[in-house]
């Protein structure tokens, strides 16, 4: 479920604007990927990072706390977070932990 | 009740990691890190840290933290007064506006307010405090409830538990090492001493100065080319030190005699394996064999040695390697009644006795070792300096090593007897 799966956080777009792909599961191994991936793009000067949960199945502990801290990253740059195609359990999860309060939810 | 019981299961999934977490073998910074994030994620608090107490410098080491200030301070120092109460405290959270009244909220109180600190945790395990975990707000902007505070407190005892682990680890390797450091002092010490009886030994005989050394050096030699282990090999130079400490019982007069001594001062000086034997059989040696090898170095596979008349299988290994280690040694230096015998002699002289007085494969693993050196194999120069440069470059000195180690039957002849 986790780590075998394919990266999928490589990032489009122009440099205002990334995408990152979460994968199915997002834990430690895939979210450290996605923090990394993330913080490359808002170095770059990326203003507006999607994170695109169309693949993302399940989201434990790890990965929530993971988020919280791409979040927390972008606001010190001043950049927004989106949250992309968002599975409807996930999005209760965040709803219910606080997380969609700092962030958008968009349906591409 | 649906989000009641979606909260219960995310939790409950942080605990039970957690619990995996603290007690897999990976790195301590990684374990902190891991346990960090899943009690950040169980409860999506926005920032928190992980210190670890250090009770020598009585401050917080930070080893994990996320979302605080680049400033936030790494190390933070605490007074006896702080210690007291968070001893007091527990595991419970403490409100950071609440505190104020110890010393380390005013302190750091910049800091604090700054990374947007809301609760410190103390992390006492067996009333011992261990570290402190730091937590800012939920990502809700709610106040804590007193489940979530029950969720904390129940997630750092986990973790006091992994940093108590790992203290108690680094106290144990702490201790191996000197440990380690102790006998390695008592190893030097009791090898000294070893090379003083043996010099002591050597001293007695004026013709054969540097023996017991030297039968040391080839005993380890011939070890080595027999692939014992580092501690055997060692044995074996030990045992070739002190070979011949019997000696030391021996009348000069008898050891240095400079003829064919008669039957009675034989009796005398035979003894001396035995006498070797008693001298060292009381005393503890790291390596067990050595006063078998100064007891039996003088038996003879064909059972024609001395003091016991042994056979074969019945000689310890390791008297065996000194008897030849002996024995070459004898041949190749100076004696009162005898100049030492060219190579030439002294390898057919191995040859012929191998499988009467010497074990073959012993012979061979001195032959090979030899021969190692003189061929450039083996880059060390320790039969050189042992018998003199001019020794070893006896003109066909190779061939005739050759020549001998071809000779050599596989195995004993009396193998079987015995």
């Amino acid at each position: 479920m986790d780590g075998d799966v394919p990266m999928n956080a490589a990032s489009e777009g122009a440099s205002k604007q990334a995408v990152v792909y979460a994968t199915d599961y997002l834990n430690k191994l895939s979210g450290e990927k996605i923090e990394r991936e993330c913080k490359t793009r808002l170095q770059e000067g990326c203003d507006e990072l999607i994170l695109n949960f169309s693949q993302t199945e399940l989201v434990n502990s790890v990965g929530v706390s993971i988020l919280l801290g791409i979040i927390d990253s972008a606001a010190v740059r001043g950049a927004r977070v989106v949250f992309s195609d968002v599975k409807e359990d996930t999005v209760e999860l965040f709803d219910m932990l606080g997380v969609t309060k700092h962030v958008s939810l968009r349906e591409s | 009740m649906a989000d009641e019981r979606n909260r219960l299961i995310h939790t409950f999934g942080a605990l039970a990691e957690l619990g995996e977490e603290v007690s897999n073998k990976q790195s301590f910074q990684d374990t902190m890190r891991t346990s960090l994030h899943l009690l950040l994620g169980s409860l999506a608090i926005m920032r928190g840290g992980v210190a670890r107490y250090s009770p020598f410098g009585h401050e917080l080491n930070m080893l994990a933290m996320r979302g605080f200030r680049d400033d936030f301070p790494i190390a933070l120092s605490l007074c006896q007064e702080d210690e007291r109460q968070f001893l007091a405290n527990g595991l419970y959270p403490i409100e950071v506006s609440q505190a104020k009244v110890l010393p380390f909220f005013q302190v750091y109180d910049h800091s604090f307010e700054q990374s947007g600190l809301e609760l410190f945790v103390p992390l006492v395990v067996h009333e011992e405090p261990v570290g402190a975990v730091f937590l800012g707000q939920k990502a809700t902007g709610e106040p804590y409830t007193s489940y979530d505070r029950e969720i904390i407190c129940a997630m750092a005892r986990h973790i006091g538990v992994a940093i108590l682990q790992r203290n108690m680890m680094a106290e144990l390797e702490r201790r191996a090492e000197e440990n380690r450091k102790l006998y390695e002092n008592l190893r030097m010490t009791y090898n000294d001493t070893v090379k003083a009886f043996a010099a002591a030994i050597d001293r007695k005989d004026k013709y054969t100065e540097g023996h017991s050394v030297r039968v040391g050096k080839y005993s380890e030699i011939i070890a080595e080319e027999l692939g014992w282990k580092e501690q055997e090999v060692e044995g074996a130079a030990v045992a070739g030190y002190l070979h011949d400490i019997g000696k030391i019982t021996v009348e000069r007069k008898i050891i240095n005699a400079p003829y064919r001594i008669n039957a009675k001062e034989s009796s005398e000086l035979n003894k001396h394996p035995g006498v070797g034997y008693e001298i060292l059989m009381p005393i503890s040696h790291p390596y067990s064999d050595v006063p078998l090898a100064a007891k039996y170095h003088h038996e003879r596979l064909d059972g024609r040695g001395y003091p016991d008349g042994l056979f074969d299988r019945e000689i310890p290994y390791i008297a065996k390697i000194v008897n030849l280690a002996d024995s070459f040694d004898a041949m190749t230096t100076d004696r009162p009644y005898k100049r030492r015998r060219p190579a030439n002699e002294v390898f057919a002289d191995l040859q012929r006795n191998s499988g009467k007085q010497f074990a073959p494969e012993i012979v061979q693993a001195f032959f090979k070792g030899m021969y190692n050196e003189l061929t450039g194999v083996s880059k060390e120069k320790r039969f050189r300096r042992l018998l003199g440069r001019e020794y070893m470059e006896t003109e066909g000195i190779i061939p005739m090593l050759t020549n001998a180690m071809n000779g050599i039957a596989p195995a004993s002849n009396l193998t079987f007897l015995h």
